[in-house]
């Protein structure tokens, strides 16, 4: 009884504490999630606040977030477009791909992580945050610019290297032999295409089973379905969030909208939850050593990131000023990095790994929109210049 | 002139087009029912320089406004292309003798020949209207028919 008391105490401080710093970064006008990580270092071992009870309960509180996070990721996507981007874009995906994951996995190999923190870091800094990015977009009005369909397919192309790279890390973490890790593999990619298969052909049984005009109905079948399949995929060691996104991609229509929006509030209490659970498990004191390497690595990868924009743009025909605009939409990194980082620091990967990451991704959480918000003033008057 | 037609992932669906003085408008159809009108900048013809969000009623309402006149727009470029016919825009006058009743009470067709073919009605258009269309104030009645039967049926919005 009375540990309830004190858990209630400390997890409502955290959540309060957490809209709080929401709002903030609302009329900062950034985004929270690096305030949520800062949160979560001020709460940890050697921080201001050390918890005390709640941190188990924050625990299942960030897998939760972690799930909802890529469930409504999914929803977002039907198997349609995922196929149509994955035809049209997979070259500038490609490159994308090969220039954002060499910077991670060079800097660990240099540093003499090993190869299973290669693997980790080529995906912390590889993947774009999608939420970031599609935020920036609507924030600037940059939603019905011409650039903005290659941003986007670049996106999806991320999400769904994702679902193949997940299953593959979890698989170096957990130590399987290279057969046992092939198997796996093997599962996770039958997994993912036969959901496709399952999503674009016989959508419309998963969906008369899904729905109902009830929103409290749709609500619990949509969770329940995600977490089973999640469990599923966590227990043939190909990743839960996959298991996840995977559903999320399964639903589609009217149906998956209604969902995202019923599931939408739960994701962002969650997923909140899971940045500082992140932040709790890294060590603050680390955080300064680590943060001129992290400032390096964002440096590198934003002129990566720069570069495939450009690239990809240029492929689709777009002018000088919209390549640009395309390569800075893709600089924030957030939700899904952290997520790998956090896989790793579970699976016990480098002590220094979660500190680098964490600072990796607060720099350019920070600093991502920030560079989207002064380009364009900037391209104007270079416009105005060669005008 | 080619509408050119692009997915946005997760977002739902952009069309687009370059009009003849070579500016370039659009429309992102939001799948939650949201529409965008778009607006290219000239000199960086990849931004949009202006976006305004239209929820249903108001992209109804410019869908009208800007088909409206296009009617009466045709209707004159057919009664040029068919000798003898003309078609004529009445406005009912506030108050007047078919101000609130039903368009049939009028009788047009039987006392003069021609045919109402639309009302418009603060900008909306009702095309073929039914006899018992009940008129008000300031609806403007499109009519079709020869010279004289359309000047019949104005006097007879006119006067009675």
């Amino acid at each position: 009884m009375h540990n309830t008391a004190i858990l209630f105490l400390e997890f409502g401080a955290v959540v309060l504490g957490l809209g709080i710093l929401g709002a903030l970064a609302l009329r900062v006008g950034i985004s929270p999630i690096p305030l949520y990580l800062l949160a979560g270092l001020a709460f940890g071992t050697g921080g201001i606040l050390p918890l005390g009870t709640s941190e188990d309960f924050i625990a299942t509180g960030a897998e939760l977030g972690v799930i909802l996070l890529l469930l409504t990721l999914g929803l977002e996507y039907n198997a349609d477009e995922l196929v149509t981007s994955l035809k049209g874009n997979a070259r500038a995906g490609l490159v994308d791909l090969l220039l954002n994951a060499a910077p991670g996995a060079i800097l660990a190999l240099l540093l003499g992580w090993g190869p299973v923190a290669a693997v980790a870091m080529a995906g912390v800094t590889y993947a774009t945050s999608s939420g970031i990015t599609a935020k920036v977009l609507s924030d600037l009005g940059w939603i019905g610019n011409r650039e903005t369909p290659v941003v986007l397919s670049l996106l999806v192309f991320e999400d769904l290297t994702m679902a193949v790279y997940l299953p593959v890390l979890t698989a170096m973490l957990a130590g399987l032999s290279l057969v046992a890790g092939a198997v796996t593999v093997a599962i996770a990619l039958a997994a993912v295409s036969v959901v496709l298969l399952v999503a674009l052909r016989f959508g419309r049984y998963i969906e008369a089973f899904v729905a109902s005009p009830n929103s409290e109905v749709l609500v619990l079948k949509v969770v329940g379905l995600a977490l089973l399949v999640a469990g599923l995929a966590q227990q043939l060691q190909v990743s839960a969030a996959v298991g996840a996104f995977l559903v999320g991609i399964a639903l589609s229509g009217e149906l998956a909208e209604d969902a995202h929006a019923l599931l939408a509030p739960l994701r962002d209490l969650f997923a909140a939850v899971f940045f500082v659970f992140f932040g709790l498990q890294t060590d603050p004191t680390k955080i300064l050593p680590a943060a001129g390497l992290a400032a390096g690595l964002a440096l590198v990868t934003m002129i990566t990131k720069l570069m495939t924009g450009i690239y990809a743009a240029r492929r689709a025909g777009i002018a000088r000023a919209g390549r640009v605009r395309a390569g800075i939409a893709l600089i924030p990194r957030g939700e899904f990095n952290i997520v790998i980082a956090g896989l790793a620091v579970a699976a016990g990967a480098h002590p220094d790994l979660g500190a680098l990451a964490a600072a990796y991704v607060l720099i350019l959480a920070a600093f991502g929109p920030l560079a989207a918000r002064l380009v364009q003033p900037l391209l104007t008057k270079i416009a105005a210049r060669t005008a | 002139m080619e509408v050119e037609q692009t997915v946005l992932p997760g977002i739902g669906l952009r069309h687009e087009f370059t009009t003849r003085s070579g500016r370039r408008i659009g429309v992102v159809s939001h799948r939650t029912g949201r529409r965008d009108l778009v607006i290219y900048d000239p000199d960086d013809p990849d931004r949009a320089c202006e976006t305004v969000k239209l929820n249903d009623e108001e992209a109804d309402a410019l869908v009208e406004l800007l088909g409206a006149p296009r009617i009466v727009q045709r209707l004159n470029a057919m009664h040029r292309e068919v000798e003898g016919l003309v078609s004529l825009q009445v406005v009912i006058t506030p108050g007047s003798r078919y101000d609130g009743r039903p368009m049939g009470d009028a009788q047009v067709r039987t006392r003069t020949g021609a045919s109402i073919v639309a009302v418009v009605r603060a900008g909306r258009v009702f095309a073929s209207p039914a006899p018992d269309f009940v008129l008000t104030g300031d609806d403007i009645v499109v009519v079709v028919g020869g010279e004289e039967s359309t000047t019949a049926v104005a006097d007879i919005f006119a006067s009675g």
